[in-house]
């Protein structure tokens, strides 16, 4: 077996590699469903109807995108630099702490300001969790894939503490969580029914600057720069460290804003169950994008529709709701497969 | 104070110490064997799910225990085979390889544990492996107790300390591995296939983290919970990087870290929970875990073709 690089990658090529790779883990997730013992086309389609079926249905897979897409973004950036920062989930309850903190009535603030500021104090938060592994890695070369990931046990004990500790709300009838984020906090619905909220529109625009920040600024290249060739950037003036320090900070923030749109636009309170993975998630969501800012809104979109509709497929045809899971882990590994096709052809023997 | 040291002089937390290292042994030996080959694992977390959730169901459904483990490292192999398909013979990501297949492995485990038995809310149980008293030896004082009376996966997972270690450092294949990762240029001069060679590693380092999965289900417990591996496969791979991919030093430090965990348990239960809340005990084994990795890092002397892909007639 010999792989080649191919000569040139046409667009179509590149655009055909996720949609292969959700086909291909949609084809042996089907296995599943046989040996499950229910019908494959009916199954899909009350999964399809169960994401986009209703105005209800299109709202709630609109709202689960939300938390996906700065995952996402967090992840994607991070991943161009090639730092693995696996830590989103834990970077996610450091804003929602943040938002917590400063949300409950510490500070009052009009509205058009609070939050703003709590988005702020949220992104802030996600990206100081980071520092610790970030420097690390660049001063001590410790991997930060082990790090980032133990940080998530650390972060989620510490959440747990808190909210069944100093911060937990007298008024949750003996439920631990957080007290309630204050009306000016709230990010405002966009529809009279339906828990959609702003933070859907913050989460696009994020995307946007992105993936303008890493187009147009000298940061952004410089970040794709230290990705592609690490020694070639050093060799061109660029500070390796320094890159990699300011894509974590960017990243954990991402991640941070996460949390924020949880707590302020969604539950209202911070739970030990605020996020159910969104951070591991997020990295099949910049996968399936390509790492490219843009991407990542539909590829969210089209994973935020596989957790929904597995919802009503599982009531449907009593499938268990895993299956969701199941089409997250299993299109991470479809496409980097498929991208690897798209860039390279395989010629069998020798 | 008097309270901590008697902690460390009594039997019974050294043979909870000897438990709680079985299935840190598995784990870090199997990380060890991949990563000495040139691949790193992150699929561990994921592997050692699927090998207790594999073990424990194969018992649940009738099979015997032994039946069970081999189950688990077989289907273990299966994943690190898909794992070594996409690192060593596509060469792709081995971070992001080793994290799909750990989201992967624990969703589908869950899947299938949910599907077999849709309806148990609380976890049912097996009948787990019972401690096999050595004859002899566990009549010895204080060592008798806390070694020679363990389960039968306990003194498998001891003995495999020996083993790798030997395998690895006194064998031909062992000696093909350790160049795997350290030279594979070197190994194809000498006729050698670097990517037969990573797979088989692969293959058997991941068995034997879906028996440290294993172990947790049908030893230590009896039963399959939800996220019950809790990070203990992160925690291998800091330790074989605390242990300079030595499988002595994988021991010992293993053993360094479930003595902390047994002394906290017995700790917490002295000071009580008023003084310090619970969670701060339970967070020390993963803030451990960062600092000994942080202690080792700068010295470590890590395999030198570790992460990176070999491809035939390539240069490096």
């Amino acid at each position: 077996m010999q792989i080649e690089p191919r000569a040139n990658v046409s667009v179509i090529r590149a655009a055909f590699a996720p949609v292969s790779a959700v086909l291909v883990t949609m084809a042996i997730c089907s296995i599943l469903i046989v040996w499950a013992g229910a019908p494959v086309l009916e199954a899909w389609a009350s999964m399809v109807k169960g994401a986009v079926g209703s105005r209800f249905a299109l709202t709630e897979t609109l709202t689960r995108s939300i938390p996906l897409m700065f995952t996402g973004l967090a992840i994607a950036v991070a991943f161009k630099s090639k730092f693995y920062n696996i830590g989103a989930e834990g970077q996610l309850y450091c804003g929602a702490l943040a938002v917590t903190y400063f949300g409950t009535g510490m500070i009052t603030l009009p509205p058009m300001l609070m939050v703003p500021f709590l988005m702020l104090v949220g992104a802030v938060a996600g990206g100081l969790i980071l520092i610790v592994p970030v420097l690390l890695k660049t001063h001590l070369k410790v991997d930060e894939v082990v790090t980032t990931l133990l940080l998530n046990f650390v972060i989620l004990l510490f959440v747990s503490f808190l909210i069944e500790g100093p911060w937990k709300d007298p008024m949750a009838m003996g439920w631990p969580q957080a007290a309630s984020i204050i009306d000016e906090g709230v990010i405002p619905a966009m529809l009279a029914k339906g828990r959609l909220h702003y933070g859907f529109v913050f989460a696009v625009i994020a995307a946007i600057l992105v993936w303008a920040f890493m187009r147009f600024t000298v940061w952004g290249y410089e970040i794709k720069a230290v990705g592609l060739n690490a020694s070639a950037a050093a060799f061109s003036g660029i500070s390796i460290n320094t890159t990699i320090i300011r894509t974590a900070m960017i990243s954990g923030g991402l991640a941070g804003l996460a949390g924020v749109s949880e707590v302020a636009g969604l539950k209202g309170y911070l739970t030990l169950d605020l996020s159910p993975g969104f951070g591991y998630t997020g990295i099949a969501v910049a996968m399936l994008a390509q790492l490219h800012p843009l991407a990542i809104i539909p590829a969210a979109l089209f994973l935020s529709g596989i957790y929904v509709g597995s919802d009503s497929m599982s009531r449907a045809v009593n499938i268990p709701t895993y299956i969701a899971d199941v089409i997250v882990g299993m299109s991470v590994l479809a496409i980097l497969v498929s991208v690897m096709l798209s860039k390279y052809k395989i010629k069998w023997g020798k | 104070m008097m309270d901590l040291l008697e902690i460390i002089l009594s039997t019974g937390f050294w043979a909870a110490t000897i438990r709680i290292v079985s299935p840190l042994i598995f784990g870090t030996l199997g990380e060890l064997i991949c990563e000495r080959a040139g691949v790193l694992n992150l699929g561990i977390e994921g592997i050692m799910t699927i090998g207790a959730m594999a073990g424990w169901m194969w018992v649940y459904q009738g099979g015997d225990l032994w039946g069970g483990v081999i189950f688990a490292a077989t289907v273990g192999g299966i994943f690190g085979f898909l794992h070594a398909i996409f690192t060593v013979h596509l060469g792709l990501s081995q971070h992001v390889t080793g994290i799909g297949i750990t989201l992967f492995g624990s969703s589908l485990s869950y899947f299938v544990y949910r599907m077999l038995l849709p309806s148990a809310t609380t976890p049912p149980k097996i009948v787990p492996f019972q401690t096999y008293k050595i004859p002899y030896l566990s009549d010895l004082p204080v060592v008798g107790e806390a070694v020679f009376s363990q389960t039968p996966l306990t003194y498998l997972a001891l003995l495999c300390v020996p083993l790798v270690w030997y395998m690895l450092q006194r064998t031909p294949i062992g000696l093909a591995v350790r160049m795997a990762g350290e030279n594979p240029v070197a190994v194809e001069a000498q006729g050698i296939n670097v990517l037969a060679v990573r797979t088989g590693a692969v293959v058997v380092g991941s068995a034997l983290m879906a028996i440290g999965g294993a172990f947790i289900t049908m030893s230590a417990f009896d039963a399959f919970f939800f996220g019950m591996i809790n990070g203990r496969g992160w925690i291998c791979v800091a330790l074989v990087i605390f242990a300079s991919w030595r499988p002595g030093k994988a021991f010992l430090g293993a053993m360094l870290f479930a003595g902390l965990e047994a002394f906290q348990v017995r700790a917490q239960q002295i000071t009580g929970a008023s003084i310090i809340p619970y969670q701060f005990y339970l967070m020390l084994p993963y803030i451990l875990s960062i600092v000994a990795m942080v202690f080792m890092a700068r010295k470590a002397k890590y395999p030198h073709a570790l992460l990176v892909p070999f491809r035939r007639g390539e240069r490096v």
